[in-house]
Formats: structure tokens, sequence, C-alpha cells
């Protein structure tokens, strides 16, 4: 895969807080589809692949016809994980032109909070069946409430502290005060107010949760062949991957090993496709759905030991232009917006072409994370360079 | 049994139930009785929770629920500050537990810890089982808690 692929185009809608969309989401996701079009110079009738992941509502077939668009030759949805299919959607996008199914693959994402139900809330219905039965009855409903649970107990086996998370949380907020297109935009953090504001599940205050938002976010990736003529600096795709480690979706909070953002056996396959290492990365997206998935996700693809944390995790270090590891530097889920993380494929996408605006100087090597601590994860590695010959 | 542990969480949060394909239905009726059963592979004796129409291990579908002793040890834990239903609005805070059960080849379940909701909790202290009866009638049913073995 390395080098045979590349992401052409991105295109984005206005992202607003959660039910402030004055449009409808299959009209969000439209738009951002043409977007993505108009910035990649290809007619959006030239799509003719559809990738997407979280159960997205916004089926490709009412897409193309929306469209008017003559053939469809590929549509694919990576299984449940939430956020944790948005680098498996970019894979399975660059398998379908490498496999010469499609020329064009978009991998959309649309997400009306505000229209069709909350993540953050609660089932609300009389019965919890089956794997919920074991959680729901106890007031085990949340996302944040799963989540906090394994973030607990890493905490407990390394020794981390509340300031690794809470450096995270500033940073990405510290990002977002560079871009306009963050809902959290012009809302400084500091670190009194994280520590001073309400704590929803012990250890997450309120800033280490990401946001509930409305918008979408698309994005065109199509052959090596294409990409070098096309109107955008392409970004190159080395390596993307995605999968499970070992019973990680044992119900019950089974997975055997638990304190984990399940990227375990992952990185080393992303790395070795990739043929770089952490030591190489110019800049990461890691999805945060909370802070202390960033933390796991960070650890386990070997930018620190899981006992350096401590030292590592500092918002120095996160910081663009010259941290050691630029984090999340469009402001990502939790200050940018909450697109289920495809926002951070733009980001890295930005940052090779660069055009964030948190850039990194001559950013190459440019990382996404998706979706800590739910199965299937997935991530990607895109850069400047295409790293190989011809 | 406390009036305690009949009432740590307020009714209105969903209840238990088997899912939709029967899974899980045995130890929904074990807890009715008061017992706390984990499934077990009559092949090969492995555990495993949650339960599976297969054992991971052997692949045999021969499988039962045995009951264990009820003991576990705290593996890890939270207390919720924000109420994410409605039934939760004055319940805040509230503590879960992920609970080890080292008879069941350390097999986790999660409850909530009864007594002080503010109480320091400490992974790896030993708990036991309490059996909260909750519901009525045909919505009856009983929840597997746990309180900290003094």
């Amino acid at each position: 895969m390395r080098g045979k692929a590349a992401i052409v185009g991105i295109g984005e809608t206005t992202y607003y807080k959660h039910g402030q969309s004055p449009e409808p989401e299959f009209k969000l996701v439209l738009d951002a589809v043409q977007l993505a079009a108009e910035d990649a110079g290809i007619d959006v009738r030239e799509i003719d692949g559809f990738a997407a992941y979280a159960n997205d509502r916004n089926d490709p077939s009412r897409l193309m016809t929306a469209f008017g668009s003559k053939d469809m030759t590929f549509n694919n949805m990576v299984w449940g994980g939430g956020g944790g299919g948005g680098s498996a959607a970019v894979a399975n996008a660059v398998a379908a032109v490498l496999a010469g199914y499609s020329k064009y693959v978009v991998v959309y994402r649309g997400l009306a909070q505000g229209q069709f139900g909350r993540f953050g809330q609660g089932p609300q219905t009389p019965i919890a069946p089956g794997p919920a039965a074991f959680t729901a009855p106890y007031g085990l409903l949340s996302p944040a409430q799963s989540f906090a649970m394994r973030i607990r107990r890493f905490m407990h086996e390394h020794g981390a502290e509340q300031s690794a998370l809470r450096a995270i949380s500033m940073a990405t907020y510290r990002h977002a005060q560079s871009n306009p297109r963050a809902v959290m935009y012009g809302r400084e953090l500091t670190e009194e107010m994280y520590d001073n504001s309400r704590m929803i599940v012990e250890p997450f205050h309120l800033f280490d949760c990401c946001q509930e938002n409305d918008g979408a976010a698309a994005l065109i990736v199509t052959t090596a062949e294409r990409a070098r003529d096309m109107k955008q600096k392409p970004a190159w795709v080395l390596s993307a991957a995605q999968g499970s480690d070992y019973r990680q979706a044992a119900t019950a909070h089974n997975s055997p090993d638990y304190a984990t953002s399940n990227f375990k056996t992952l990185a080393p396959r992303l790395y070795a496709m990739a043929g770089v290492g952490p030591e190489d990365v110019d800049v990461l997206q890691s999805y945060e759905n909370f802070t202390g998935g960033v933390l796991m996700s960070i650890v386990e693809h070997g930018f620190c030991e899981p006992d350096e944390v401590n030292d590592f995790f500092t918002l120095e270090n996160f910081s663009a232009p010259d941290g050691k590891l630029p984090l999340n530097t469009s402001g990502g889920n939790l200050a940018e917006c909450y697109m289920h993380g495809l926002e951070l494929v733009h980001e890295a996408v930005r940052q090779v072409r660069g055009e964030s605006t948190c850039q990194v100087p001559d950013a190459n090597v440019s990382m996404v994370t998706s979706g800590p601590m739910v199965q299937p994860v997935s991530d990607l590695i895109l850069a400047a360079d295409r790293g190989v010959d011809g | 049994m406390s009036a305690e542990a009949r009432s740590y969480l307020p009714e209105g949060l969903p209840r238990p139930g088997p899912a939709i394909d029967g899974l899980g239905a045995e130890f929904w009726e074990a807890a009715k009785r008061h017992e706390l059963v984990v499934q077990q592979c009559r092949a090969c004796d492995a555990f495993q929770w949650g339960p599976e129409w297969i054992c991971y291990q052997c692949h045999s579908d021969d499988l039962t629920y045995t009951r264990v002793s009820g003991r576990g040890i705290i593996y890890s834990w939270e207390r919720v500050w924000h109420p994410v239903h409605p039934a939760l609005q004055e319940a805040t805070p509230y503590i879960v537990v992920l609970v080890e059960l080292p008879d069941a080849g350390n097999v986790r379940m999660a409850g909530n810890l009864l007594g002080d909701r503010t109480q320091d909790v400490v992974i790896g202290a030993e708990v036991e089982v309490v059996f909260e009866d909750k519901g009525e009638g045909d919505e009856a049913y009983t929840l597997v808690q746990w309180r900290v073995v003094e």
C-alpha cells in the first residue's frame, strides 16, 4: 500500500454545537462531499466509491442518486466501534482504488447529534438486554462512564497523574485558539479552569470529554497515478490499519488486557507497513473521546513508556510548532469539533500540505489514531514525501 | 438484606434482561435465587464472562452456569457525578466497581459499591456480593451488588 494512494481533497461544513445546525444531517453530508470534490478539482459525479464508518445514517445510494452520479463501484461500512472506524474507512478506500474497483472514493461522516440523539446520554429503554444488562442497571451507561473504568486501571498500574490528562486537554484547546473553524475558537482553557471544572465521572473532568456536535466532513482518495496531476499536493498514504486485540470486545468489561486503548497489535503493523517508526512522526492527531484514551494511544504507539507519562505529557511537548509531539493541532474532538474523528484526518492532510492553522514546519510524517478503547480501532500515516520511487 | 442495599440507585433505570437470542437468561434467574453464577465450559472447565454460545478456549458448545463464592477483588472503579439518565438526577454521586472473581478464572463483573458514596475506593480491596431485589411482579429482578469485606 505504501505510497500507492493519496488523499487528494478534503471538505467540511461549518461545525456547530449539537442541535444548532440549520440544515438536516443529509444536507450537511451533501455539502461536505461537494466541498471535498471542489478541493480535489473534480466533478462530484466522478466519485464512484463510498466508504464510511460508525453506522453512518447517510446511505451512499441516496448520495449518488442526489448527485446524479452515473455509476457506483464500491460501498463500504466499517462495523461498530464508533470513531474507531475513521482511519479504517480511509484504509478501505485505499483498498478499493488499489484493487481497481473505483477511481475516486469518498470517505465521509455526517453527524447531527441534535437531530438524532446524543452519544453522551444513557439508553432510556425499560429493559437493557444482553451485554447492556451487566452495566446499565448499575448506572454504567455512557461512553464516559464505560471508559473511565479503563483509564482508572491504567493510572493505577502506571502511577499516571491527573496532570497528564490535563496536558492533553490544554494542548487541544491551545491549538483551537488559532483555528477559526473550531467550535471552541476564542475560548481559552487555563489550568485553573480545568482543575475547577465539574467532575463528570472520576477521573474525567468536563474538559476531558469530547464535545457533541453537528456537521459533516468528507475526503477523497485516489491512486498515485491520478493524484500526481491533481489540483492539491497529495497527502500520500504510507499506511492505514484496522483491527482489534485478543478478546477486546468481551462483554461486561472482560477484555483480558483491560488498561489499553486497543492499539497494541495495530501500532506495530502500522509502522511496519509505512516503513517508519514513532521517532519519525512529525505531528499526531489522536482521537479524543476522552483524554485517557489519548494517553494510552500515545503510549501504545511507542512515543513514551507507560511509566513515563507524567514527564512526557506536558503542554509544552504537545504544542505546535516545536513541541516534541505536536498533538491535535486543529483542536480535535475536544475543541475543534467532534466529527467522529474525521476532522483529525483532515488536519493530518493540512499538515502535509503546509496549510494548518498550527503548522508544524516542514511536517512530513503526519499520523492519525482513531477511536481508542473501542473495537475495532484504526490508525493512519500520511506523508508529504511519497517515500517510494516512481 | 438492608434497606440501603435495596435502594442504592433509584427505580427507573433499565432493568436487566437476556439478549434477544436468550443468552444470559440463566444468570438473571440465578440472581433472583440469590446465587452468583458464571458461565463455564463442561469440556475444558474454562470460565468465560460475559456469556457466549461457545467456549472461547476449546469451541465446545457444552456450557453451563457454575455457582461461585461471591467473593471478589476490586479491579477498577469510578465515582459518577454527572447523571446521564433522568432516574439518576438526585442519585449522584454513586460508585461503580469492576470486581474480579478469583474463583471463576478472574472474570470481572460490574456493580455498585454499597455504602458511603464518598468513600475512598481501593483497587485490590476484597468485596462480597450483595443481592439487591428490585421491581415487582412480572418486572421483579435482582441486581448483583458489592460491599467491602471489613
